[in-house]
């Protein structure tokens, strides 16, 4: 694999081109919504996140019932945000929490594998893993991240009204 | 002013060969390319005679400069003083209106604490010329790097003046039409750059001068773009203050110029207080040494300097008009390439009438970053992103771009490899034609 293609895996690019969970959601009347504004300010990129909570019918962790996004980006932060959606869409905040930490690890890696148990779980998000070795690309991987976090923890604290 | 008035020639093949063989830097590969440094605006790189001047000065000269009686204190301060005569010759000033500063950003600021010191009423009585009146206005342009915008706007903020703009054209030019509008007599400071680093449209200073000055404003210009590309000559410019860096100018970091003209730096009251600023101290006050001493306190970066004049003597030698030809003929190349490129839009104008050869464009569809990263991939160093100038981008309705700009040892083999390159970059992305 050439040093661009570390980078650039078919499955990055594919996600850059048909990105899913953009289009902010409409949140109106929802009991737990958050969102975040996010930029990168080397670049300028900016993303809007916006997600809505729903409490668990067991009792456990609220679960992400849907997200969305917009922004200008690179491929790398649209790609991450795409792939971020396929993730986290339907599991409880405790699992996503589970996701963002493997996802923060691979990023902190230098481009080594994080071993087939945490890079299955983070299933398309894996291919990123080459991005840790362009020390100035892992920004644009985690700006989505970091809209996540904030978003949910804006969810969870206004909490249900 | 135009950079083909000086009926000057380029440098040649044979002697751009021999200056490109003066960058030890350029000789080597990244990713297994041969560089292709087209990243000139952001830094320079270094002829080897800076760094050896450097060098040279703490092998065999370092000392503090400006105290001690030995020998190598006169030494060390006789080659700091030096390097003000070379820098102050090389853009047509005198000796004791160059302020070394850290970089450019510092002496932009220098100017406008100064200008708030005088606000406060520090400096006494010839301070007073500076002082700002709530209402006064500061004349800022939607073209400025954001190191010729912020400090105005901090300055607007501390002492109640307004803050106004001359705006852009789509072209990338200061739309001079409204030029009497926005510059009223309530103007005190107009500050604008020579030629901007994003669309590299070269100020026409003339008009702008005149107008400042007979409403009674001082001109402070940005000259970090001009100073290393064309030649400059500040008292023919007849601005009030100027501002340029080191490391642009095939300097070493941690260096920056302040002109300023004689009597307004007599007239500013310190900025930076300390050592080596003073001519009296007692427990209860301090004179302060005459200019630009008052304005240099602590420890001075003099092997900077000593790196300094060997890049403005470097400059000097190869003559900057002959300079400011050969960068013209690469633009037009650069530009004509990229014309010639589908779906490639320079943000600026597109021939290289005044205009230097920092060349900023968006790719339709593939975002500066990864544009930046194909090149990269096939050695070729550009910029991505703002460079510092985020207004006119928006003005220019683009979030950020990519940039290439030359330098005096850009060869058109450069060019060549670099529109190759950007040639294919859709393509990598997969962007339908």
């Amino acid at each position: 694999m050439s040093h661009l293609e570390q980078l650039y895996q078919q499955v990055i690019l594919d996600h850059a081109r048909e990105r899913h969970g953009e289009g902010l959601i409409e949140v109106d009347g929802a009991a737990m919504a958050g969102e975040s504004f996010q930029v990168n300010p080397t670049c300028g990129d900016e993303v809007t996140l916006r997600l809505r909570l729903a409490p668990s019918p067991d009792g456990g962790a609220p679960v992400l019932e849907d997200l969305g996004w917009e922004g200008v980006g690179c491929s790398i932060s649209r790609a991450s945000l795409s792939i971020l959606t396929d993730l986290v869409v339907g599991k409880d905040v405790r699992e996503v929490d589970g996701l963002a930490e493997d996802f923060r690890a691979l990023m902190g890696n230098r481009g080594v594998s994080l071993g087939d148990e945490r890079e299955d779980r983070l299933e398309d998000g894996a291919a990123l893993v080459g991005v840790a070795k362009f020390p100035a690309r892992i920004k644009c991987a985690l700006l989505g991240w970091m809209a996540l976090r904030d978003a949910t923890a804006k969810a969870l604290v206004i909490g249900p009204s | 002013m135009s950079t083909t008035a000086e009926q000057a020639t380029g440098l040649g093949a044979q002697e751009l060969a021999r200056v490109r063989a003066d960058f030890p830097i350029l000789t080597r590969q990244v990713n297994g390319k041969d560089l292709v440094y087209l990243d000139w605006g952001a830094t320079s790189q270094k002829p080897e005679c800076v760094i050896d001047a450097e060098q040279d000065f703490y092998l065999t000269t370092n000392a503090a400069v400006h105290r001690g009686a030995h020998a190598l204190a006169e030494e060390a301060t006789a080659a700091f003083e030096d390097a003000r005569a070379v820098v102050a010759r090389l853009v047509g000033v005198d000796d004791d209106e160059i302020v070394w500063t850290s970089n450019a950003t510092a002496a932009i600021n220098l100017v406008a604490y100064g200008i708030s010191n005088a606000t406060a009423g520090r400096g006494g009585a010839e301070a007073a010329r500076f002082a700002l009146a709530p209402g006064d206005e500061l004349v800022v342009t939607e073209l400025e790097h954001h190191a010729n915008l912020v400090p105005w706007q901090e300055l607007a903020a501390r002492t109640g003046a307004v803050l106004r703009f001359i705006p852009a054209t789509d072209e990338g030019r200061l739309d001079l039409s409204v030029l009497d509008e926005v510059v009223t007599d309530r103007a005190r400071v107009v500050a604008v750059t020579h030629a901007s680093n994003v669309t590299g449209a070269v100020t026409d200073l003339a008009p702008i001068v005149a107008r400042a000055h007979a409403v009674g404003a001082i001109v402070v210009l940005d000259a970090c773009q001009s100073v290393p590309n064309m030649p400059v000559d500040l008292h023919a410019l007849d601005v009030d203050f100027a501002a340029f860096s080191g490391h642009k100018m095939l300097g070493p970091t941690g260096i920056g110029v302040l002109y300023g003209r004689r009597e307004l730096l007599a007239a500013l009251p310190p900025v930076t207080t300390g050592g080596s600023m003073v001519e009296i101290v007692t427990m209860e006050t301090t004179t302060y040494a005459a200019p630009p001493q008052k304005f240099e306190a602590g420890t001075q970066m003099v092997a900077q300097t000593v790196g300094l004049r060997a890049a403005a003597q470097f400059l000097d030698d190869l003559g900057m008009a002959g300079v400011a030809e050969q960068e013209r003929v690469l633009t037009q190349q650069l530009l004509d390439g990229l014309a010639a490129i589908p779906h490639v839009r320079v943000l600026g104008p597109l021939t290289a009438t005044d205009r230097l050869g920092v060349v900023a464009f968006e790719v339709a569809g593939v975002h500066p970053h990864d544009v930046g990263q194909v090149l990269d991939a096939d050695g070729i160093a550009v910029r991505v992103g703002h460079h510092c100038a985020q207004p006119i981008h928006r003005r220019l309705g683009v979030a950020s771009s990519t940039r290439a700009s030359v330098g005096i040892a850009t060869t058109p083999q450069d060019i060549e490899t670099f529109l190759h390159a950007l040639a294919g970059v859709r393509a990598y992305f997969g962007v339908e034609d």
